[in-house]
């Protein structure tokens, strides 16, 4: 006879709250799973009042939002939590943030709206800003021009099953050129495709059209997430939850 | 090597080493800023600790002796401690490319920089990597070409028992716990700075090797007869102790360390929290160094315990603590111990966990408690021998009966798997033996089978070859050849794969003989090895521990040249079996027990003959606690757990 865990079930989630957190500096190093791993400890530390699953392994409950890759820093990775008991937002965001390491910092968390929709649905695109260090900008700017004048430009690109060749290009929504001498700065809105194509693959991209090889490691840092509109401007995915919450609260006053 | 890029002492090395970590595999590691990790202001103390652990970050984080001197040394004002690590051959590679040193992963600051670099041997195996780090922090291989400008390069950890063959590549070893040491250490660095560091680095390794238990190899000789065997170890300076003794911490309760364990961002080997619940063994399980050089049991009180897991949870988040030591289940409040953390612990997804136990079925009770309200996934007995007479052999006794009967019991319990641990090529062993382990296995999951009522019981058997330490009734045996290893492992696997219906219940994880011969050359092996060790990492050997980047037949070439000089080979300081009056290469090194009880218990063991645990019965003069002046400390204290707030509740 299988074992059944004792006593009641764990109580249910209720309340999702939303964080919007930053990796940083030395921390860029980090991959997803590090992160998922501090999260969970910073969590416990913190003694937020996490839901769990059920079972004789019990999880809380967690869900990410697509991970920015090892390496890349990024100022927008998002992650919802459930609770089995009501917190204050702010307090759960500054208690999380005390107790995470220096270089993962919470910046943002708010409750989700009832009936607002997942907030994987409200990303479908990232802004990105890729110092290369050792590139001049006249020479990144002539690079982007040529890459975006392509329709197609094909990179070889390390998957689960081996090389696998992506069209780096036509996800690539806008790219612009930036910088001071000695060092030039890519900015770029990339779409969410599969395989996704990352900075690694839009620099290889720049290689290949215009053999842009920078001398030194690129630095890549996703600054928002978020769905993209027909202006070019990547949206706040939080907006939706936070404007319910401002009109819940007017609507309260107006009682 | 283009680098020759001077840097000041104690200035980060980060801006040099960023470039590289975007070329190399799992980055993290080498970054720090891990929870609970330390940075001190480099001129704001007098005496900077380096401590390695010689193997890869994700096995070296989390090791208790790294972690409790970290804390032990940060915590003096006079003092600093940071953590270095092997680094893997895609770093190692950019680093000697670009001229980057090794380096500390708190502050990335030079290794060369300190004044001292402790490194901590749990296996011999991580011999090459000593070279390895040494080379890359641009420390002179042997300790005799090293000036007042280099770190004291420390060893410590059980391998430091025999420290013959790294003699020429350390400074000096420590024996027994670190604790005290180091800081007795640390005084005698700091006063020597202070005098302006006067007689220059021979005054000061001369001062250490007057520390207690602190072994500096230049000022012993050794002399080797026309045999190939050892004469003698003299001192060569008469201020240095002819004999040297190890350390032993009293009162653990006095040194709750590590209170603030390290929690990785990179994923490590041990994904818990451990508590050590005491020290030292009196099992006298013959095979076991650990036992036999860490003895006398000294328990930490079970109020001392509770008050090390709440604040250890406090500090770290995790979701596990496991008890440790070197046989949890026989901690005099143990079973008090369980009852009260699961308490505590009720509620709070907080899971406690025993390390492998001794063969008994109060460990299934004590296991039932620990997990008594989580997952019940695999328990892990250590019967070591397969045989009830080669369990004799070894000092582990346990009946065939009372073997099938606890692991049963576990099944009865829920538990779905049970993981079983053996050696092979114990002294006096035969096919036989081995054999015993299929049956054993097959009537195991037999009757897991009928009590459990489920086919869904599994029985992991995991096996790896014996090797005779120093300082252990074992140290004359005969270490068995790779070939025999291998071949009984064959026949174990044949035997256990006979019959399908109950074998593929039946795991079978195993380590080929080969690494083995390796690890008993670098654990009975004196200071000539050194050279073979030294070829070794000049031809590529680095991550011995790793089936991965060992190479049996580099060690075996590297052995056949070096030791023929001196008419001496692999087989002599392996499967050669030594003579009671052959003077062995770490005789000069006194582990508290007296060698000719240890002789004696060598005999006892041909002849089969069993000895009790002192704890329980009278003293049988192994020679420790009156040679250290030490005494046997365990309960029960008649205490018990207070009510806590506790994390997550």
């Amino acid at each position: 006879m299988a074992r059944q865990p004792e006593g009641p079930p764990p109580p249910p989630t209720v309340q999702k709250l939303r964080l919007r957190y930053a990796k940083r500096g030395p921390l860029r190093f980090a991959s997803h799973r590090d992160l998922a791993r501090a999260l969970e400890r910073a969590l416990r530390r913190a003694q937020v009042p996490m839901a769990f699953s059920a079972g004789f392994s019990p999880h809380p409950k967690i869900s990410y939002v697509g991970a920015a890759p090892t390496g890349a820093a990024s100022e927008a990775e998002y992650v919802e939590i459930g609770l089995a008991e009501r917190r204050d937002p702010e307090a759960v965001r500054a208690a999380l943030d005390a107790s995470l390491p220096p270089g993962v910092d919470v910046l943002e968390c708010v409750e989700a709206a009832e009936g607002g929709g997942s907030l994987a649905d409200r990303i479908d695109a990232a802004r990105w800003r890729v110092e290369l260090p050792g590139v001049e900008p006249e020479e990144l700017a002539a690079a982007v021009a040529a890459f975006l004048a392509s329709d197609v430009v094909t990179v070889a690109k390390r998957t689960k099953n081996g090389l696998k060749d992506v069209d780096a290009r036509e996800p690539v929504a806008s790219a612009a050129s930036a910088g001071t001498a000695g060092c030039a700065i890519l900015t770029m809105v990339v779409r969410q495709v599969t395989p996704a194509v990352r900075p690694d693959d839009v620099l290889a991209a720049l290689a290949a059209v215009a053999d842009l090889r920078p001398p030194s490691p690129p630095r890549a840092v996703r600054e928002a997430q978020g769905r993209l509109d027909d202006s070019g401007i990547v949206a706040d995915p939080l907006g939706p939850d936070r404007a319910a919450r401002t009109r819940c609260q007017g609507e309260h006053a107006a009682v | 090597m283009t680098g020759t890029t001077r840097h000041a002492s104690g200035e980060t090395l980060y801006p040099r080493l960023e470039p590289l970590l975007a070329q190399v595999q799992k980055p993290i590691q080498y970054v720090g800023g891990e929870l609970n990790a330390q940075v001190k202001a480099w001129d704001d103390v007098a005496v900077h600790w380096a401590l390695m652990y010689p193997d890869a970050y994700e096995v070296g984080l989390p090791n208790q002796g790294l972690m409790i001197l970290y804390e032990v040394l940060n915590e003096r004002p006079d003092a600093l401690a940071e953590r270095t690590y092997a680094v893997w051959p895609d770093l190692a590679g950019l680093m000697r490319e670009q001229g980057v040193p090794q380096f500390t992963v708190d502050a990335h600051r030079a290794v060369g920089d300190f004044d001292l670099l402790g490194v901590s041997f749990a296996t011999e195996l991580g011999y090459t990597n000593l070279l390895e780090a040494l080379d890359l922090a641009r420390i002179p291989l042997h300790a005799l070409d090293r000036d007042e400008s280099h770190p004291v390069v420390v060893a410590g950890g059980h391998a430091a028992f025999n420290p013959e063959p790294i003699a020429d590549f350390v400074d000096c070893a420590v024996l027994g716990d670190g604790e005290q040491a180091v800081g007795d250490i640390t005084d005698v660095v700091a006063a020597w700075k202070e005098q302006g560091r006067p007689g220059g680095r021979v005054e000061l390794l001369a001062r250490l090797a007057r520390v207690d238990g602190v072994y500096v190899p230049r000022f012993y000789a050794v002399g080797y007869g026309p045999d190939g065997a050892i004469t003698a170890v003299t001192r060569t300076r008469d201020d240095v102790p002819a004999r040297v003794g190890k350390r032993t911490v009293m009162d653990l309760d006095e040194w709750p360390y590590p209170k603030t364990p390290l929690v990785p961002l990179a994923e490590s080997v041990h994904e818990r929290m451990s508590v050590e619940i005491f020290r030292g063994c009196t099992r006298g399980c013959r095979f076991c160094q650990a036992g036999m050089i860490t003895r006398p049991v000294r328990e930490r009180t079970i109020t001392g315990i509770g008050s090390m897991v709440d604040q250890g949870l406090r500090a770290t988040g995790y979701e596990e603590v496991g008890l440790l030591s070197l046989s949890s289940a026989d901690h005099s409040e143990i079973g008090q111990l369980a009852k009260e953390l699961a308490d505590r612990y009720e509620g709070t997804n907080t899971g406690l966990s025993l390390p492998s136990t001794r063969v008994d079925a109060f460990n299934v009770t004590l296991a039932n408690e620990l997990s008594r309200n989580g997952r019940r996934s695999g328990l892990t007995f250590a019967p070591e021998g397969g045989s009830e007479r080669i369990r004799r052999v070894i000092n582990k006794t346990v009946s065939k009966d009372d073997l099938v009967r606890t692991v049963t019991t576990a099944y009865a319990n829920g538990w779905r798997q049970v993981k079983l641990y053996f050696m092979c090529g114990l002294p006096t062993e035969t096919d036989e033996d081995v054999l015993e382990i299929a049956e054993l296995a097959v009537e195991v999951i037999r009757a897991g089978r009928e009590a459990s009522g489920s086919k869904d019981v599994r029985c992991t058997v995991s096996i790896g070859g014996f090797v005779p330490k120093p300082h252990t009734p074992f140290q004359w045996a005969g270490q068995a050849s790779a070939e025999t290893i291998d071949h009984r492992l064959r026949v174990l696997r044949q035997a256990i794969n006979a019959d399908r219906r109950i074998g593929r219940s039946i795991g079978l994880r195993y380590h080929d003989g080969k690494p083995g011969v390796v690890e008993g050359l670098l654990s009975r092996g004196d200071r000539r090895v050194g050279r073979v060790i030294e070829r070794v990492w000049r031809e590529g050997g680095r991550f011995d521990g790793w089936s991965e980047h060992f190479s049996y037949e580099r060690w075996t070439a590297a052995a056949a040249e070096e030791l023929s000089a001196f008419g001496v080979d692999l087989d002599w300081f392996t499967t050669r079996e030594r003579t009671q009056d052959e003077v062995l290469p770490w005789d000069h090194l006194d582990s508290g027990l007296d060698k000719e009880w240890l002789w004696d218990d060598w005999q006892e063991a041909l002849s089969e003959e069993e000895v009790a645990d002192c704890r329980w019965t009278p003293c049988y003069d192994c020679g420790v606690c009156p040679t250290n002046g030490t005494e046997i400390q365990i309960g029960p204290t008649g205490r018990s757990l207070l009510p806590l707030t506790v994390v997550g509740r």
